[in-house]
């Protein structure tokens, strides 16, 4: 194979040029359905997983048991048994990475003029590292502020923009039912949430300021909920079973007794959505690919038409000195190149068609670089194996029929 | 004794195969041609000087007998070791031309160096020259259906001389030119052999016949007559 082979391949597309684009047709559809596919499918799971990530991994949330009163029972988180204490109990646990109690509740904010109600969440610093809070300016609350309850409070980012207009909020003094908390913080913004809440309206201080200078527990110590991190996802069983076991013991829960407290996975329902958002883009890159399939057909077909209606050209060459070999290179590369140049097309349009929809329907795209490798390798795989037939009808034609052909 | 012969066929048989059962094209043919012949095959339609020059030109291959070129048994021969004969020692010229209709002129000339893996360089002055020495210097970027039937005909035959080929077959080669154009050829095919290049020319015209040096005729599948042309042979045959 040499230069001029190329070139007269060049050549071959150019002389029906008509032909040779509806050929190449089939194949830009082809390419662009599949990086466009592609691309949607990995932006759909990249949301996904965004938002997942967004929520903290390997977590666990402890809420307190159910309560009977009289026979009726009434639903979990009813009875105050979670407290400060068994969060730090917690800690010691070799599975878990991380624990945070959560002692919350709504609260009206002011500052200035304005007010807002939010979502007031009493935690200690590690609650940050549990639910992946990164902070955008000042700094985070310490166990120290949590050891002495002092009124500090870091904002989300749609409690600044409900509680302040331009001023920078660190520093100043807001009032969280009527008591001054000094803002350390804001938090930078994570979105929604899997189920759709607004995670940045929210304010943070630390757990004991909220039970005794917000809330004001009627049981001394007791929180709503603990978050707890297991050190890996595969720890995740040992760590729910140590915390069981931890929680009982603190608890003296006797042998028969059902648990007071309710361990939940939250990573569970994260997978299966990211799981379904996979089997989403394997499948529309599976159905994009028939398209690719029928373009390949439609090279096929136009390629054994062109050795039909070049067998008398074929016979020349052979006259003249042409290998099978060299007949075989030579229709082999015309396929290639027509699946090649209808590729790189299809590739520009496909990404174009994925910018189109991001920009028209607000379809989250992401086109990677492995797509368009992905793209560009099937169809010049296309082009070789659907190439490959005709061309080597071509290369085994007889010398002597192909020269009287008419 | 070295074999002098550049072509020699022994007992040579070829029949194809009809739905009426085979039909013998070719009845044992014996020929020796030696190097710098130039030798006229004539005959009537079907009696198989056609076949018997595609078989030469190892295009087709015989059903039995041996054919020797160049000193090789061309029975024993794969496909791209004939391949190569017909790009190094065989220079085809064909009655209806049979140029690539889209190539330009040159590109056309130089066609078989590329089946001999030249370069972009040699071909393109190695077709220039060529093109030259069939007067047709200045027409290097034409393509086909811009000349003469007469100037194609000399472009096929400067395609057929690129690899400087010791044997020239041309089937038929004035078959589709007028009478003046077709004596032109025949003066460059004469030329030719006088430098040296062996020619068989295939043809039904006496007056095409007269320019080569030896005549063969086949009838049925034999050959009738093979000597030297006379005028009384063409005389002969005329009448």
């Amino acid at each position: 194979m040499n230069a001029a082979m190329f070139y007269e391949a060049w050549h071959a597309m150019g002389a029906n040029r008509l032909r040779t684009f509806l050929t190449m047709l089939g194949m830009m559809i082809g390419v662009a359905a599949v990086i466009m596919m592609l691309a949607i499918g990995q932006g759909a799971q990249f949301m996904v997983e965004q938002s997942i990530a967004s929520m903290g991994s390997n977590l666990f949330i402890v809420l307190p048991g159910s309560a009977t009163s009289g026979g009726v029972r009434l639903g979990t988180g009813a009875r105050p048994t979670l407290t400060t204490r068994d969060a730090e109990a917690m800690e010691d646990l070799p599975s878990i990475a991380a624990v945070a109690p959560v002692s919350s509740g709504s609260a009206q904010l002011v500052f200035g003029s304005n007010n807002w109600s939010t979502v007031v969440t009493g935690t200690t610093p590690s609650f940050l590292d549990v639910r992946d809070w990164q902070i955008a300016s000042g700094y985070a609350f310490t166990d120290s502020d949590v050891r002495s309850g002092t009124r500090v409070a870091m904002l989300g980012n749609t409690v600044v923009k409900n509680l302040f207009d331009d001023e920078d909020p660190v520093g100043k003094t807001i009032r969280i039912r009527r008591s001054p908390f000094l803002v350390i913080d804001v938090l930078s913004p994570k979105g929604q949430s899997l189920d759709g809440r607004d995670q940045d309206d929210t304010v943070f201080i630390p757990v004991t300021t909220a039970q005794t200078k917000v809330f004001g527990n009627q049981f001394p110590g007791t929180v709503r909920f603990i978050m707890a991190q297991a050190t890996s996802p595969q720890t995740m069983p040992a760590a729910e079973r140590e915390m069981k076991q931890l929680l009982r013991q603190r608890h003296h829960l006797p042998e028969r007794s059902e648990d007071d407290f309710d361990v939940r996975n939250l990573t569970a329902l994260a997978n299966a959505a990211a799981q379904t958002t996979r089997v989403m883009s394997i499948m529309l890159g599976a159905i994009a690919s028939v398209s690719l399939l029928v373009g390949g057909i439609g090279i096929m077909n136009i390629m054994l038409v062109s050795v039909t209606e070049r067998t008398r050209e074929i016979g020349i060459r052979v006259a003249i000195g042409a290998r099978e070999r060299d007949i075989l290179t030579q229709f082999l590369l015309e396929a290639i190149m027509l699946s090649m140049v209808g590729c790189l097309v299809g590739v520009f349009l496909g990404i174009g068609g994925a910018a189109l929809a991001n920009a028209l329907a607000d379809v989250a795209i992401v086109v990677t670089a492995s797509s368009i490798l992905l793209a560009f390798f099937v169809a010049t795989s296309v082009g070789v194996f659907f190439g490959f037939y005709p061309a080597n009808k071509a290369a085994h034609l007889k010398p002597i029929d192909a020269l009287r052909y008419q | 004794m070295a074999d002098a012969a550049l072509i020699r066929t022994g007992q040579l048989y070829k029949q194809y195969e009809t739905e009426a059962g085979p039909v013998p094209v070719l009845k044992d043919v014996n020929l020796v041609i030696r190097p710098g012949e130039f030798v006229a095959l004539m005959g009537p339609s079907g009696s198989g000087k056609s076949t018997f020059m595609n078989i030469l030109g190892c295009l087709d291959l015989p059903t039995s007998g041996s054919y020797i070129l160049d000193g090789r048994d061309v029975s024993t021969l794969d496909k791209n070791q004939l391949a190569h004969l017909r790009n190094q020692v065989i220079g085809f010229v064909f009655q209806g031309f049979n140029l690539l209709p889209r190539a330009s002129l040159a590109d056309n000339v130089a066609l078989p160096l590329v089946y001999a893996g030249k370069k972009r360089e040699e071909r393109a002055l190695r077709s220039q020259g060529l093109l030259e020495k069939v007067g047709l210097g200045s027409y290097g970027r034409y393509v086909p259906n811009q000349i003469s039937g007469g100037q194609q005909q000399r472009v096929a035959i400067a395609r057929a001389l690129i690899n400087n080929p010791r044997l020239i077959l041309a089937d038929e080669p004035t078959g589709n030119l007028d009478t003046a154009t077709s004596r032109g050829i025949m003066q460059l095919f004469r030329q030719l052999n006088e430098e040296g290049i062996t020619i068989v020319v295939v043809t039904h015209e006496i007056d095409i016949a007269t320019f080569a040096r030896r005549l063969v005729r086949f009838v049925d599948g034999r050959v009738v007559h093979d000597g030297e042309v006379s005028r009384e042979l063409i005389e002969e045959i005329r009448a």
